[in-house]
């Protein structure tokens, strides 16, 4: 059933029609006609940023704690080029947004008209796809395959660039009930052979591990329940990477914590000397393997994945297998729990053993201090005063980051939302901002760096706008930390431009905003003032000063396996010196 | 710095395998851009285009045929075809090499000047090769030359030295043999 109305109204008609609620964004001339559309109308409620890059991080935040598909709506030009960092983020961390864009009036197109951008041609690498809709009539199916494409298989960022003169246009709209794509149809359910063989292959192990991911979580909690049941039934240990923390219970005792090249050495270890590995929704990054030639060189491997072209990518694998990771492990458990397989319970035993033995090492283990407050330390607390209340954790990126993985445990998923594979610093206050919104009662923490909080700053104000309590945590060491430890460990301690000269007054910028700004450096009221940042009821910024030098630990360093971490307990800055070799200084 | 990539945390790419080469049918959608996403791809991912070919092959239901011939170890190529298979537009992939002989074509036009003796011997060249003079003077021919790529590499070194001053060539089309459509 087609109805006649104009572009503008379309774009609206099909948002409501996709059940959006919130959309991000912020206006300019060649979105105008929709904006005025926005105004007249209450379905659709419009969450108004301060630069178009949070607003693609906010949508983010909005996505990866909802599982919905998060919107955002820009001008042309330099609204267009603002989004570019959030749209490649969300490509590479799989996360499903509709990104949607005023151009400039066709008959412009290619005329350098003002702010006209070649908005398809700038986003087509960093977008799962994109669309420049010419004709009227195809609002309405452009925008619905447009939020198909950006959910289905494995999620990711879609844009619809609109000119002007095709908003103000009138046409029929098409809903979302005859929308069929033509081409695009990922394959969800596995192949039945390749289960079989891994459900054998998993019940043949002595040393296995669940190696798990993002995908996971991409999956819908109804994976992270299969997944908890299939480590239950197995009794084997899991991993996951920095992204799919959350889809297996950090109180578990079959959890290993993170791996990866600031995980734990137990996670490492496993991973290294394994038979069996069972790769679930993760894709072999460069992060987690380390150096390629010896990344667990005696295991079978098993890669389940949503996407055939993560498979034999980086690391070659025995049985691939094909599927939406909740499709596969409903079917691997009912084939395991027909089958009811024999496992050697006997090697499980000394594997766990094994295992146990490198979690003696405690390798999160850290020096504390009464005098200056550690940044493990701060995070630890700020887990133990909080993880009561259910809380929504966002990071910015360096060694915050990484100790918020280490030291925040999480016992669910979309509970943490983490640039991951950009590594985008501004990440954080946007996407606490997303999802605060989505969970308006919730508390919602950014575990902050010094220097990334202030690449999203401006967002400080979107969330008085819309009353949203975010709390920024900030581990302020003073210094760009993870630059600073990379340039102490592989250049000879030049602290080059990692040094941060004249920082702004946290509790001040704080206060112009309108936000609460609160200051400690003191471990013994550590506790006493995180309990007052949770408890207020308005956005807080927390300057948390924390040890300036202290590194993040374990660390796999450049050029060294798995089985080579460096661990932080005991070492000295000569030691860290002389960690890496000449040959993984040139090149990392 | 071979030794030393190996070391590296970025895993340089495991050049145990051989190199090979395929040649692929991509089946699109004939929308805008689409090309642009299939070249994209290659040159964003650092992956070999020895030869691409394009034309909408389907016109009622707007469907293209890009034929691109690719160099790379076995595991490169098995990248490139899924991640020709990921971008929304692409229908299906074939890799005809993998699946059979496949029949290949190419058509090149070539002027070559001059007279006297060389004129005579380019067009007896021709002869042999089998190319067809569309277009002469007394002093220029141009051939039109279809064949394997192979025979019109030999025709043109051939004409190289008989005064060839242009030429164009329009990369590979392909074809599966056999009874069956792909
Ligand atoms: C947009 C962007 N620019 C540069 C970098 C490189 N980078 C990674 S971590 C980092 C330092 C972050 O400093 P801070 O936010 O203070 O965190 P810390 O490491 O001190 O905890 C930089 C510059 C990045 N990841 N993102
Ligand atoms: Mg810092």
């Amino acid at each position: 059933m087609a109805r006649t109305m104009t572009g503008a109204e379309m774009v609206l008609k099909a948002l409501a029609d996709q059940g959006v609620e919130h959309v991000f964004g912020y206006p300019g001339g060649a979105v105008l006609p929709i904006y005025d559309e926005m105004f007249q109308q209450d379905q659709v409620q419009h969450i108004l940023v301060r630069q178009e890059g949070g607003a693609v991080h906010a949508a983010e935040g909005y996505a990866r704690s909802t599982g919905k598909v998060g919107v955002v709506l820009v001008t042309s030009g330099p609204g267009a080029t603002n989004a570019v960092t959030g749209l490649t983020d969300a490509l590479m961390d799989s996360i499903p947004l509709v990104c949607i864009t005023g151009q400039v009036p066709t008959h412009l197109i290619g005329n350098d008209a003002f702010q006209e951008c070649d908005t398809v041609g700038i986003t087509r690498p960093c977008t799962k796809h994109n669309w420049l809709i010419k004709d009227v009539n195809d609002i309405g199916r452009v925008m619905h395959e447009a939020f198909y494409v950006a959910r289905s298989g494995r999620p990711g960022p879609v844009v619809v660039d609109i000119p002007k003169d095709v908003q103000f246009a009138t046409g029929n709209y098409v809903g979302p009930a005859n929308i069929q794509h033509k081409t695009y149809r990922p394959k969800l359910k596995p192949d039945q052979p390749a289960i079989r063989e891994a459900v054998e292959m998993i019940a043949g192990a002595k040393k296995p591990i669940f190696y798990t991911g993002g995908g996971v979580i991409n999956a819908g909690p109804k994976a992270s329940k299969l997944l908890r049941e299939l480590a239950r039934l197995t009794g084997y240990p899991v991993t996951s990477t920095l992204m799919g923390l959350g889809a297996f219970p950090a109180s578990d005792k079959q959890w290993l914590g993170m791996l990866g090249m600031h995980g734990t050495y137990e996670a490492n270890l496993a991973m290294h000397d394994c038979d069996v590995m069972v790769c679930i929704g993760a894709r072999f990054d460069d992060r987690i393997t380390g150096r390629l030639d010896a990344f667990s060189p005696g295991s079978k491997k098993i890669h389940i994945d949503i996407d055939p072209s993560s498979i034999n990518k980086n690391v070659r694998v025995d049985l691939p297998i094909v599927g939406d990771v909740a499709y596969v492990l409903e079917d691997l458990l009912r084939v395991w729990k027909s089958k009811a397989p024999q496992i050697d319970k006997p090697a499980l035993k000394s594997w766990w053993k094994e295992i146990d033995g490198w979690r003696a090492k405690k390798s999160l283990s850290y020096k504390n201090s009464d005098s200056v407050i550690m940044p493990q330390y701060a995070v630890e607390r700020l887990y133990e005063l909080t993880k009561d209340r259910d809380p929504y954790i966002t990071t910015e990126v360096g060694q915050h980051q990484m100790w918020a993985a280490q030291f925040f445990h999480f016992d669910d998923p979309n509970r943490w939302m983490t640039s991951g594979g950009l590594g985008t610093m501004g990440y954080g206050l946007p996407a606490a901002i997303g999802a605060q919104l989505a969970h308006p009662d919730s508390l919602v923490v950014d575990i902050a760096g010094d220097a990334s909080i202030l690449m999203n700053i401006q967002e400080a104000s979107t969330a008085v706008q819309y009353r949203l309590p975010v709390k920024v945590f900030i581990l302020n060491n003073q210094y760009m930390g993870m630059v600073r430890q990379w340039q102490q460990l592989l250049h000879g301690n030049r602290l080059s431009e990692s040094y941060t000269e004249a920082l702004p007054d946290f509790v001040k910028l704080a206060e112009a905003y309108g936000w609460k700004g609160m200051y400690c450096d003191n471990p013994a009221d550590l506790d006493d003032a995180i309990k007052e940042m949770i408890d207020t009821p308005e956005p807080v910024i927390f300057d948390c000063r924390v040890a300036n030098l202290a590194n993040c630990f374990p660390m796999i360093p450049s050029g060294k396996a798995h089985n080579e971490m460096l661990l932080g307990a005991d070492i000295s800055d000569e030691d860290v010196g002389k960690a890496i070799g000449k040959e993984g200084k040139v090149l990392v | 710095m071979a030794q030393a990539q190996k070391q590296s945390h970025y895993p340089s790419q495991l050049k145990e395998e051989a190199e090979v080469q395929r040649t692929l049918s991509v089946i699109v959608d004939n929308e805008p851009g689409v090309l642009a996403r299939v070249i994209g791809l290659f040159s964003g991912r650092g992956y070999n285009i020895d030869s691409l070919t394009v034309t909408e092959t389907e016109h009622e239901a707007h469907i293209s045929r890009i034929t691109i011939m690719t160099t790379g170890t076995p595991m490169v190529i098995e990248q490139i075809k899924h991640q020709l298979e990921r971008l929304v537009p692409v229908h299906r992939v074939h890799d005809l090499t993998l699946e059979g002989e496949p029949l290949e074509r190419e058509l090149a036009l070539i002027k070559v000047q001059g007279r006297g003796e060389k004129r005579i011997e380019a067009l007896r060249m021709a002869e042999i090769y089998r190319a067809n003079v569309i277009d002469a003077s007394t002093e220029h021919f141009v051939f039109e030359m279809t064949g394997r790529a192979r025979e019109i590499e030999q025709f043109i070194v051939i004409m190289s030295e008989l005064g060839m001053i242009e030429m164009a060539r329009t990369g590979i089309a392909a074809i599966a043999r056999g009874k069956a459509d792909v």
